[in-house]
C-alpha cells in the first residue's frame, strides 16, 4: 500500500528489520551453549525488561527518573507476598505484579508529572524512598530488612517446575520479555509513541499542536511502571526471595547505566548494556572480587567519552561513516 | 451575523508592576491580513500568548468566531482552530521534517492517542502531511531531520506545522525573524499562497513584509493600542514615526 519515494520509506519505518532477530537467535543459542549460566542468564533477561520500562520513559517521553525502583520493587513485593501467603501460581502472581506497579506508578504519576526537569527528579527519588520506607516499616508483612521470607512458586501451568538449574526460570523471562518488547515496540511506533517523541523534543511545541500533553506522561509512566513491576516479580519468582534493595535508589541508577551503555532510546539498547553491565560485574568480581567495581567505573568512564549514545550510538556513527545504506 | 475570526475585549495582564497588555480591544476580521509591529517590548508576543492560552489574562474577553474562549485550556483553542508559529523555532529539531508535520496532523485528526496501530499505516495522515510539504516546496527534504536544513528552511517547517492543523485564525509571530533577506522572499511567497479563508495575523519587525503583505495594520506600544488601520494611514500617521523614529533617536 505505501507508496515510493518519501511516504514510502516514512510508512514502512515499523516493519521489522532482520537485525531485529538477533537478540533473541542470541537468546536461544545461550540456553543451550551455556546451561551452567541459566541461573544468571533468567537475571539478565529479567533485567532487560526492567531497562526497557526505564527506556519507554526515558528514552521516549523523555521523563528523567530515578524513582523506577520503586514500581520494580512494587512488582517483586507483590508477587512475592501472594506465593509467600499460598497463592504461587506464577502468572497471576506477575500479572498482579504489574498491576500493582501500574497502580502505583498511576497515583504517583497524577501528583509529581504537574512538574518537569530536576523538581520531577527529585520526586521520583522521593516516592522511591517513601515506599523504601513504608516496607521497610512494615516488617511485619514484608520481613522488613531481612527480606520476605518463604515464597512458594508453583510449576508454570501445573507442569513446567522451577528447577535448580534454572532451566525454567530461563525460559519463562524469556517468553515474558518477548511479549513485553512485542507490546512495546508496537507502541513505540504508534500515533502515540510517536507523540511520545514529540514531547521529548519540544514539549512547548506539542502544547501548541493541541496535544493533551499531561495526559500522554501519565500514561506512558504508567505503562511504564506495569512493566517494570512485572520485570520485579520475574526476578522475585525466579529467584524465590524479595529484600529491601529491589527498591534502593541503586536500583534505580543501575538500570539507567545499564541503559545508558547501550543507547536510550533506541528500544535495543536495554538488550546490549543490560548483558554488557550484568556479565562484566559476574566476571570481574570473579576475577577481582575485591576491585570490580572499579573496572565497571572504568568501563563506564571509556564508554562515555568515546561512546556517546551508548553502544547502539557508537553503532550509527560508524554505520553512518562506512556510507549510507541506501 | 458573521463575527470576527478574533477579537478581544480589554484583554489585560500585567507582571508584578509592569503591565504588558493594558486593555486591549483587537478585532481580527475573517479573512484578514493583519500585522500587529510595535517597538521592541511592546508586548507583541505576550498578546500571542495570552490569545493562544499560554498565559492567563488578568481580566478581559478573547472571542473566537463569536465564541467565547477565554477560558479554554490551550489544546481546546488549538482544536477550534487557533493556531501559532513562534519566533524562536520550535521544532522537533532531532526528527525528519516529514515527521514533524505529521505529528501536527495526526493530532488534528485525533489519531495520537491510538496505540495499537503503527503511525506508518496511517496513509491519509502521511498524505496529507507530504502534499504540505510539496505546496511548500519542502518535498526534497522530507526525510532529513530539521536540524540540518538552513534556518530559512527551518522557519518554512515552523509554518507547515501549523498549517497541518488546518488553522481558521493563524498567529505568525515573526515568521521572517532571523533569516537572511535572499531567504526571506521564499517566506513572503509562502504566505502570500496562504488560503484567503484563513485569517492571518503576522507579528513583524521587518517593514517591507508588513507593508507587502498586510492590508490592516495595528500599532502596539507599551501594552496598548497606539493606532489601527490600513498600510498607507500607517506610514503616514505622525504618532507612529515618532514611537519608531524618536525611540531610536532618544534611546
Amino acid at each position: 500500500m505505501p507508496g515510493p519515494g518519501a511516504v514510502g520509506v516514512f510508512a514502512r519505518r515499523h516493519r521489522y528489520h532482520p537485525l531485529e532477530a538477533v537478540p533473541w537467535l542470541v537468546a536461544v543459542a545461550g540456553y543451550f551453549a551455556f546451561p551452567s549460566y541459566l541461573p544468571l542468564g533468567a537475571q539478565i533477561l529479567a533485567t532487560i525488561l526492567f531497562a526497557l520500562s526505564a527506556d519507554l520513559v526515558l528514552g521516549y517521553a523523555g521523563i528523567v527518573t530515578l524513582g523506577q525502583a520503586a514500581f520494580f520493587g512494587a512488582g517483586a513485593y507483590t508477587a512475592g507476598l501472594l506465593a509467600a501467603h499460598g497463592w504461587g501460581e506464577p502468572i497471576s502472581g506477575l500479572l498482579s505484579g504489574a498491576a500493582a506497579a501500574a497502580l502505583i506508578g498511576l497515583l504517583s504519576g497524577l501528583v509529581i508529572l504537574r512538574t518537569t526537569g530536576l523538581t520531577l527528579l527529585m520526586l521520583t527519588l522521593v516516592v522511591a524512598s517513601m515506599l523504601y520506607e513504608a516496607v521497610n516499616k512494615a516488617s511485619w508483612l514484608t520481613g522488613g530488612d531481612d527480606g520476605l521470607q518463604g515464597m512458594q512458586v508453583w510449576p508454570i501451568f501445573g507442569w513446567f517446575r522451577f528447577d535448580l538449574f534454572g532451566r525454567t526460570a530461563y525460559c519463562y523471562c524469556l517468553i515474558m520479555l518477548c511479549l513485553c518488547w512485542f507490546a512495546t515496540r508496537r507502541l513505540v511506533h504508534s500515533p502515540f509513541g510517536r507523540s511520545l517523541v514529540g514531547i521529548r523534543e519540544n514539549i512547548l511545541r506539542m502544547h501548541a499542536i493541541g496535544a493533551p500533553v499531561a495526559r500522554r506522561r501519565l500514561v506512558v509512566y504508567t505503562i511504564s511502571a506495569a512493566l517494570a513491576g512485572a520485570s520485579g516479580a520475574l526476578i522475585a519468582q525466579t529467584t524465590g526471595f524479595v529484600g529491601l534493595t529491589f527498591l534502593g535508589l541503586d536500583r534505580s541508577g543501575t538500570v539507567l547505566i545499564m541503559l545508558i551503555i547501550g543507547g536510550v532510546g533506541r528500544l535495543y539498547g536495554a538488550f546490549i548494556g543490560v548483558p554488557l553491565y550484568m556479565i562484566a560485574q559476574d566476571r570481574f568480581s570473579t576475577i577481582d572480587p575485591v576491585y570490580w567495581y572499579f573496572w565497571i567505573g572504568l568501563l563506564m568512564v571509556l564508554l562515555v567519552v568515546f561512546a556517546r549514545g551508548g553502544v547502539l550510538g557508537l553503532a550509527e556513527r560508524l554505520q553512518s561513516r562506512l556510507g549510507p545504506r541506501r | 451575523m458573521s463575527a470576527p475570526a478574533l477579537e478581544t475585549c480589554g484583554l489585560h495582564k500585567s507582571f508584578g508592576a509592569l503591565t504588558v497588555a493594558n486593555a486591549v480591544e483587537f478585532r481580527l476580521e475573517r479573512g484578514a491580513r493583519h500585522a500587529l509591529i510595535g517597538p521592541n517590548g511592546a508586548g507583541k508576543t505576550t498578546f500571542v500568548n495570552l490569545v493562544t492560552g499560554a498565559l492567563r489574562p488578568g481580566a478581559g474577553q478573547i472571542r473566537l468566531e463569536g465564541a467565547d474562549i477565554t477560558h479554554l485550556p490551550q489544546a481546546a483553542r488549538v482544536k477550534r482552530g487557533l493556531v501559532r508559529t513562534f519566533q524562536i523555532s520550535a521544532l522537533f529539531r532531532r526528527l525528519s521534517v516529514l515527521e514533524n508535520v505529521t505529528l501536527a496532523v495526526c493530532e488534528r485528526k485525533g489519531r495520537s492517542g491510538e496505540l495499537l496501530r503503527p503511525a506508518g499505516r496511517h496513509g491519509a495522515v502521511i498524505e496529507e502531511a507530504f502534499a504540505l510539504l510539496e505546496r511548500l516546496g519542502l518535498a526534497d527534504e522530507a526525510l532529513s531531520p530539521v536540524s540540518t536544513l538552513a534556518y530559512g528552511r527551518q522557519r518554512l517547517v515552523e509554518i507547515a506545522i501549523a498549517l497541518g492543523l488546518s488553522p481558521k485564525v493563524l498567529l505568525l509571530d515573526e515568521p521572517a525573524a532571523g533569516v537572511p533577506a535572499h531567504e526571506s522572499g521564499t517566506i513572503i511567497d509562502v504566505i502570500e499562497g496562504l488560503p484567503p479563508e484563513i485569517a492571518l495575523l503576522i507579528i513583524e519587525h521587518d517593514m517591507d513584509l508588513v507593508f507587502r503583505l498586510a492590508r490592516q495594520i495595528t500599532v502596539l506600544v507599551q501594552g496598548s493600542v497606539l493606532v489601527e488601520g490600513p498600510p498607507e494611514a500607517i506610514a503616514a500617521d505622525a504618532r507612529v514615526r515618532q514611537v519608531y523614529l524618536g525611540e531610536r533617536v532618544s534611546v
